[in-house]
């Protein structure tokens, strides 16, 4: 092989690589843009699920939109107080006290009756859709079970069970990812703190109600008699609670006759949520 | 000229599609192809870098060639691809923040992308001049694009439907890539002339 070959291809591609090498140099120096180092540290502290629970698109988003001081430093719920402190902490501001929050899901129906039976589109919005815009449950507000939810949730903590979307609130980061693709806007934000739960939101007249779940909110008010505290209140035929004043006595849960408002704390081993006995032959 | 042009074009993009016919491609065709509007950004970048691409390559084989390097044509082509693309990404970002925003992620990825290494292989291979590469590298890039579009609407619905659950995720996405690859076999032996 004539050594000229081996110079020459040596020369060609070294003065290609050399020249590129140049241009490219040049090039980062003339197009230099100036990114603020605080937004590497603050993308750096946020968990990277790009959740998308702080409104923003991606950690990236929300880093960019915090050094700019358009958000604030403890909007990321999947990171927490954790993530929340050490931005505050690049930014050299003052971290608010965030409590960690969880998702529920307000329905505990999975006995609830069906208009009709559905067989299309595997999804909730999908299946929305149809009877009147209200899916296929003779319940307006109850869960359908398609479990677009669990789609959405970033980090796999929504599961459906017998027809029921669940959140295992050990995984929820309280991101409502979950929140923002129910179509029955059915899941709701609550302190993790918080160990009594009303599981059900149908608004319609305890009347009506009875005719097609076993376990909906009458609007009965026990619950409000039975609390001490005053922290149960019914509005539109629903039990509400105020966690601010709840103290977490357990004293309501048993008391309803409908079995909706539940202790967590008696369901965290083995199986997520315990079914009720009176309505535990309809599981199946 | 132009009957040639055209047939060059209707054979990238159709008769001899880079993903469905020649197999180039496949990681960014199964990797962003969830959703339509990624999958469209990613079109849009490939058809873009393998334009230039082709034009940056021919002017490479001008040196090349001359010299009895035809031999070296791959490696130098790499070079080439790998430096264009650093060099439109720092460009981008100065000048057009808002397109770069738009290519993102996919921009830098095409970097390793086999299939326009393959365009700018194939310019050589079939001995183009400088208008059939330029025509060549962008109507396969729009090959791409229609490939891709196509599989992200297929893949949107195929999300929705009842499947077995083995077959979630890359599994059914590679059966319904096989289907439309076969689709795309009807187009064998298409001639305008």
């Amino acid at each position: 092989m004539d050594i000229t070959n081996i110079i020459s291809a040596m020369l060609v591609l070294g003065v290609l690589g050399g020249l590129f090498g140049f241009i490219l140099a040049v090039a980062a120096r003339k197009f230099h843009v100036e990114v603020d180092p605080r937004q590497d540290e603050i993308l750096a502290a946020l968990p990277g699920a790009n959740c998308g629970g702080c409104g923003y698109p991606g950690c990236s988003g929300y880093a960019a939109a915090v050094v700019k001081g358009l958000a604030p430093v403890d909007s990321c719920a999947a990171g927490g107080a954790e993530a929340a402190a050490k931005i505050a902490a690049v930014m050299g501001l003052e971290a608010g006290s965030s409590e960690r929050c969880v998702a529920l899901v307000k329905c505990s129906g999975f006995t609830a009756k069906k208009k009709f039976d559905y067989s299309g589109i595997d999804d909730c919005v999908a299946a929305m859709r149809l009877g009147g815009l209200q899916g296929p449950n003779q319940c307006a507000d109850g869960c359908m079970g398609f479990g677009t939810c669990v789609k959405a949730c970033p980090f796999g903590a929504i599961s459906v069970k017998d027809g029921v979307a669940r959140v295992d609130h050990e995984k929820c980061v309280g991101c409502m990812a979950c929140a923002n693709a129910c179509p029955k806007h059915l899941i709701v934000k609550v302190p993790y703190s918080a160990d009594i739960v009303v599981a059900c939101a149908s608004k319609a007249k305890g009347a009506l109600l009875r005719k097609y779940c076993d376990i909906g909110c009458i609007g009965c008010k026990i619950c409000e008699r039975t609390c001490e505290h005053g922290a149960i209140s019914i509005k539109d035929n629903l039990a509400e609670i105020d966690y601010t004043k709840c103290v977490s006595c357990s004293l309501c849960a048993p008391k309803c006759p409908r079995h909706l408002i539940r202790d967590v704390r008696l369901n965290t081993e083995g199986e997520t949520e315990a079914i009720p006995e009176h309505v535990s032959k309809f599981a199946n | 000229m132009l009957t040639n042009l055209i047939s060059i074009s209707l054979g990238a993009i159709l008769v001899e599609n880079f993903i469905f016919s020649k197999f180039l491609g496949i990681c960014p065709f199964m990797g962003v192809s969830k959703k339509t509007d990624t999958a469209a950004g990613m079109g849009f970048a490939v058809i873009f870098v393998m334009a230039l691409a082709s034009i940056i390559s021919y002017l490479i084989n001008l040196i090349l060639i001359p010299l009895g390097l035809e031999y070296m044509q791959t490696l130098s082509y790499i070079l080439v691809i790998a430096a264009l693309v650093q060099f439109v990404e720092m460009f981008l970002r100065k000048m057009i923040p808002s397109l770069y925003e738009a290519l993102g992620i996919y921009l830098p990825l095409i970097t390793t992308n086999c299939a326009v290494l393959g365009v700018v292989l194939l310019n050589t291979q079939n001995n183009y001049n400088f208008i059939e590469s330029v025509v060549y590298g962008t109507t396969a890039g729009i090959g791409f694009l229609v490939a891709i579009f196509l599989f992200a609407s297929v893949r949107e619905r195929t999300e929705f439907s009842d499947y077995p659950k083995c077959f979630e995720g890359f599994p059914i996405a590679l059966i319904s890539a096989g289907l439309i690859a076969m689709a795309f076999m009807g187009f064998t032996g298409l001639k305008i002339w």
